[in-house]
């Protein structure tokens, strides 16, 4: 018997990582380095919010609620201790080298993620799944071609992704830890998030290897990576600010 | 002078007359201008600058709204908003690549923007204070865009006619985004009515500036008018902006801050009272309330992007080393 719940908060999970990450990525448009990515990369922070929607709407489903009021109720009215983001996906957005490559580092664990997803034996799951993979292809193509050119270009862009790198990969470990309810879902409702753990780092290593960065060996392994319920101490201004607005009259339809 | 008859205008311009009254000639007759084809120096000069104005005008435009993604208040609004500041994005890029066209690069229109030397549009020279502010400039900034690009898609030079309606098609989509907004808080919580309220305030005024000074003070205006570049005249644009908005605002219980309009039955217009034009060249002289911080955000993304820029350029001549 599935438990509707354990899989919600598995979703819940899921659109609050999309949500965050296309938060960060969002505060980039009007600002980015070229005008075409003022519109790439806004674009990927549209597709990483549409999505967050449609795993929250799923989410509803499961639980029973109005699958039209509960992703705005989840995202504007909930206290930030709730979420359940990875805090690699809500760090500030830093430079170009660290948003590019954070992008890459999740884009690459996501598409292993829908792989698995898409053939849930869930099928609402599976349908989503697979509708958000067909997106995320060309997300994935976009921030590879640029690992590969900021990584390859001058010194200084090799210097920047290197120290993103560095930055970044202690919080990238935490994609492999299992997410909330994972543990209580029976065999081929969700992939297994230490195998596509495993499916990432050796995906990542290449690339990286061939981009000319490298994996530091002193970057920390954890063995248990950084819970979702922990965050960090940028994320409560970021959830303030996302729902300043909404907070003013909660009652009323924004 | 431009009334004037074509000899007389290409001593002015110190053009050939008989390729000026051919050029002349095919504009009469309704033909575009394409970028190869023969044009005065004059109408290239004036068509770069009035399409490079334009392309700033949308990359500096992405700034006010942009500084609200973050905080739009259902997820409806934010995917709205960050699609429609993609769009100005977009809008930049089309505009810049018609003005290319004839000649210019993006890198000197980005070094004359950067510079201070280019204007644009003086509507984003101010601040957006509350979330309601994005309907307005929606309902009105786009609403009043959209009269002047509707001409400008009816233009004789053909990049730029074209451009036009491509991004016209988009702009009527970000009108209707904000005037559903607007209807719907006129009719919200008191906090929504009193905070569309504020916004159609402050920004019904700036909006009415948009189209630029009047007839007698626009120096431009007759050549532009003469060639095919502007077919009505900024106060025509203006007062039929005052004609749709003003019975719509009202019907939204809205009050429009301006105690000299009326409707009035014999002309069929809307009259309204005097611009404060001391404020318009304020502001388009760069003394506007975020005129400063608009330059200092584009030139802080230009600067923070330079190290990118380098490394695909340099990354693209290996690659063609390699091939």
């Amino acid at each position: 018997m599935l438990d509707h719940k354990a899989l919600a908060r598995y979703l819940i999970a899921l659109a609050d990582d999309e949500l965050i990450l296309g938060h960060r990525n969002s505060e980039w448009t009007g600002h980015a380095p070229i005008l075409e990515e003022d519109i790439a990369f806004a674009n990927l922070a549209l597709d990483e919010i549409g999505h967050s929607r449609l795993w929250y709407e799923l989410a509803a489903d499961l639980l029973g609620e109005d699958r039209a009021r509960f992703p705005d109720r989840q995202v504007f009215l909930r206290p930030a201790e709730e979420f359940r983001n990875l805090q690699l996906v809500e760090l500030p957005r830093g430079d170009w080298a660290f948003s590019m490559l954070r992008q890459y580092l999740f884009d690459v664990f996501e598409q292993h993620r829908l792989a698995g997803l898409s053939e849930s034996t869930q099928a609402s799951l599976a349908e989503v799944a697979a509708r958000i993979r067909t997106e995320e292809i060309y997300h994935l193509r976009h921030t590879r071609a640029w690992v590969t050119r900021l990584g390859l270009g001058t010194e200084e862009s090799n210097r920047r992704m290197q120290a993103a790198l560095d930055a970044l990969w202690p919080y990238a470990r935490g994609l492999g830890g299992a997410l909330p309810g994972e543990a209580g879902l029976p065999a081929g409702v969700v992939p297994d998030s230490a195998a596509l753990y495993e499916a990432w780092l050796a995906e990542v290593s290449a690339f990286l290897a061939e981009a000319g960065l490298t994996i530091q060996p002193g970057s920390p392994d954890l063995q248990s990576p950084i819970s979702r319920a922990d965050h960090s101490s940028d994320f409560a201004a970021l959830i303030e600010e996302m729902q300043s607005v909404a907070r003013l009259d909660p009652e009323a339809t924004w | 002078m431009y009334g004037a008859d074509v000899e007389q205008i290409a001593i002015e311009l110190n053009e050939d007359p008989q390729k000026l009254a051919d050029f002349e000639a095919r504009i009469a007759r309704g033909e575009k201008i394409e970028p190869g084809d023969w044009m005065p120096t004059e109408y290239r000069r004036q068509l770069i600058r009035m399409i490079s104005q334009h392309a700033h005008s949308e990359v500096v435009g992405m700034l006010p709204e942009g500084a609200w993604i973050t905080r739009a208040p259902s997820l409806r609004r934010k995917l709205i908003l960050i699609a429609k500041v993609q769009d100005e994005a977009g809008h930049g890029q089309y505009l810049y690549h018609a003005a290319e066209t004839l000649g210019a690069t993006r890198e000197e229109m980005l070094d004359a923007l950067l510079s201070g030397k280019a204007k644009y549009s003086s509507i984003f020279n101010y601040h957006t204070t509350t979330w309601a502010d994005n309907g307005a400039i929606g309902w009105l900034v786009d609403g009043a865009a959209i009269l002047n690009q509707t001409m400008l898609a009816r233009c004789s030079y053909g990049p730029y006619s074209r451009a036009m309606v491509r991004i016209c098609m988009e702009e009527n989509f970000h009108r209707k985004q904000g005037q559903e907004m607007i209807i719907l808080y006129s009719q919200g919580t008191p906090t929504q009515r009193a905070m569309v309220q504020d916004a159609i305030t402050r920004w019904w005024w700036p909006t009415l500036m948009m189209f630029g000074p009047h007839d007698a003070d626009s120096p431009n205006s007759a050549l532009l008018i003469r060639w095919g570049i502007k077919t009505r005249t900024n106060d025509q644009l203006r007062q039929e902006f005052v004609n749709q908005l003003a019975p719509d605002l009202q019907a939204c219980g809205i009050q429009i801050p301006d105690p000299e309009l009326r409707y009035d039955e014999a002309s069929g217009n809307w009259l309204f009272g005097a611009i404060d034009w001391d404020e318009f060249w304020r502001v388009i002289k760069g003394d506007g309330p975020a005129n400063a911080e608009r330059m200092a955000a584009r030139r802080q993304a230009h600067e923070d992007g330079r190290w990118v820029r380098e490394a695909l350029s340099a990354y693209a001549a290996k690659s063609q080393v390699q091939l």
